[in-house]
């Protein structure tokens, strides 16, 4: 298998993810991966299932950190830091870096605290008001709740739950966001909702996003990582196979492997 | 029958497809019927209970009326009954318990549901708290005796010299009497309330979990802003249910209360609860005082039924609003 390539890249990198082994347990979940992420840009993560894309994404947050089991070795640069360094906290890097999820997953409370939740966590202390409507307007969601602020957050249709916890995660303006097939769940109409939705987003935000769907990446992101699972040494390793710009990935290739991946030849 | 109609039906097939015999259908029917008149007999035999009991105390309310809940005195020798000090002391004793049994009883299932302790330790500990529901209520109220009001008397001693103005305090602790009765009835209810909190605390989905450690939450902040409240149906539940137990347990407060009829804000002050009047006086009693005596427990009987009943409609209220704010 060829090395993992990183895109040639002349615009700034605002997250630089260098895995090498992640483990979950004794299982060696993924391997070998370069991934930048490049600031107000939209980063895909295309591949099969079991490919650890969603694996490698979840390390950039550490979320991975609440399974017991999972042994990260390799380096995530964010603004220079290094993410997984002895003295970061990994509540911190999640206040920094954003998540949403493949189920939305609002809070059992109004729609105004979904959206204050992070606020409130960081003790802000100018007006929620105005910054509530701002995420909410920067969900495209403003329009559909502002007279029911009051009503569960549970109480929304899917789509709109998972543009609620657009807005809840971008209430705090954290520089990064990442989205794990956030529209795996919802039907056509809200998919391109959300999928509009991340456009708008990177004129302000840095997005990472795993998709099962290559016409979404194709749609939606600058530029694609693809993943495989790598059966040779018996495990089932995930790795990146090449990573570029959208359109160039798509329609030139560089390695036999997306060609065939992207002709849906496999899945 | 039924079969060789099928195989009629379609001769020579191999299919296996037949219809439920006659004998399926009868014993799914007989099921049926046998589990919905077993639901019914349960509403039957609580209403047999409050008819008979409530039949039995008829002439006791007739005689008394609206003064047995207002008065003071407990005379059978005078033919004066009045249970307001055990109508307050039941519900005193049994908030003391609710408040300290539903902290303890909370704060265990948090820590007992939320990857404090690796998991094997969790199950050891689970059991041992489940465990308390298995002592006997008289072993509790030999353990208050010989072993917590000596064990609570110095700090109860210390509590009245130097906050004797305050009215919880206000007289010495004499022995058995509210505090220890309270402490007791506390330990007994814990279990009830940690395990259905720890159920209500568990129910919650994986990816509300995620949704709060995602957004940078401590694992304080997790439980006490998105955990409990998302879990405060069930906690309720738990209370109340705990509240309810505490309410009717008779036998540890019989021997830890004091058994003495007077109204009184003291911790330290003996007092009395209606099961605990009920289980002492009944052995004894007359025809006629037993007639009293049912009033008094009609009284109990409405008591809990009321705090269940306010306990399922604030449920059902904090379900319908999500516990939202």
């Amino acid at each position: 298998m060829s090395t993992p390539q990183s895109a040639a890249t002349t615009d700034e990198v605002v997250i630089d993810c260098r895995v090498n082994k992640i483990f979950y347990g004794n299982f060696l979940a993924v391997r070998d991966s370069h991934v930048p992420i490049l600031k107000n840009k939209i980063t895909g993560f295309i591949g099969p299932s079991g490919c650890g894309k969603s694996t490698v994404l979840k390390s950039i947050n550490r979320m991975n950190d609440l399974v017991r089991s999972f042994r990260f070795e390799g380096e995530i640069r964010f603004e220079g830091q290094d993410l997984y360094a002895k003295n970061v906290d990994p509540v911190t890097v999640r206040r920094y870096i954003g998540m949403v999820f493949q189920q939305p997953n609002p809070f059992s409370m109004s729609i105004y605290e979904n959206v204050a939740f992070g606020l409130r966590l960081a003790r802000y202390k100018g007006d929620y008001d105005a910054r509530v409507e701002e995420a909410l307007k920067g969900a495209a969601l403003w329009d559909e709740v502002k007279d029911k602020l009051k009503n569960n957050g549970m109480s929304l249709s899917g789509g709109q739950q998972q543009r609620l916890c657009i807005a809840r995660a971008i209430a705090t303006r954290p520089p990064v966001i990442l989205m794990d097939e956030p529209a795996s769940a919802l039907d056509p109409i809200a998919t391109r909702q959300i999928e509009e939705l991340m456009v708008e987003l990177k004129k302000d935000y840095t997005v990472a996003i795993v998709t099962h769907n290559m016409q979404q990446a194709l749609r939606v992101a600058d530029k694609t990582a693809f993943f495989a699972v790598d059966i040779s040494r018996g495990g089932r390793t995930g790795y990146l196979v090449e990573m570029g710009d959208t359109r160039e990935l798509f329609e030139n290739p560089r390695e036999a492997l997306t060609r065939e991946y992207l002709s849906g030849e496999f899945s | 029958m039924a079969a060789r109609k099928t195989d009629q039906a379609q001769p020579g097939s191999t299919s296996a497809c037949r219809p439920p015999t006659t004998l399926d259908t009868l014993v799914d029917r007989t099921f049926r019927g046998l589990t919905l008149c077993f639901a019914w007999l349960t509403l039957l035999l609580i209403i047999y209970i409050f008819w008979r009991i409530g039949g039995t105390a008829i002439p006791a309310m007739h005689k008394f009326g609206i003064s047995f809940l207002t008065s003071t005195d407990w005379d059978p020798g005078q033919g004066r009954f009045g249970i307001l000090p055990e109508i307050w002391g039941t519900l005193y004793s049994s908030l003391l318990a609710l408040f300290g049994g539903g902290i303890f009883g909370v704060a265990i299932a948090v820590f007992l549901t939320q990857d404090f302790l690796p998991h094997n330790v969790t199950v050891v500990l689970k059991s041992i708290i489940e465990l308390l529901a298995a002592i006997p209520s008289v072993v509790y109220g030999l353990w208050g005796i010989f072993v917590l009001i000596p064990l609570i008397r110095p700090l109860a001693d210390w509590l009245h010299l130097h906050l004797g103005w305050l009215p919880f305090f206000s007289t010495s602790l004499s022995g058995p009497g509210l505090f220890p009765a309270a402490l007791v009835l506390s330990i007994m209810i814990l279990p009830t309330v940690a395990a259905i909190s720890q159920d209500a605390l568990a129910a919650i989905p994986a990816k509300i979990r995620e949704a709060a450690f995602g957004m940078g939450a401590t694992r304080w902040e997790s439980i006490l802003r998105v955990f409990l409240p998302t879990a405060s149906g069930g906690i309720f539940g738990a209370l109340v249910l705990g509240f309810g137990r505490a309410l009717g347990e008779t036998m540890a407060l019989a021997m830890l209360v004091g058994n003495s009829n007077q109204l009184t804000l003291s911790l330290f002050s003996p007092a009395n609860t209606l099961a605990a009047l009920l289980a002492l006086n009944f052995p004894e009693a007359s025809d006629y005082e037993v007639r009293v005596l049912m009033y008094a427990a009609v009284v109990l009987l409405v008591i809990t039924f009321l705090v269940n009943v306010a306990g399922q409609l604030i449920i059902t209220a904090t379900l319908r609003t999500g516990g939202s704010k």
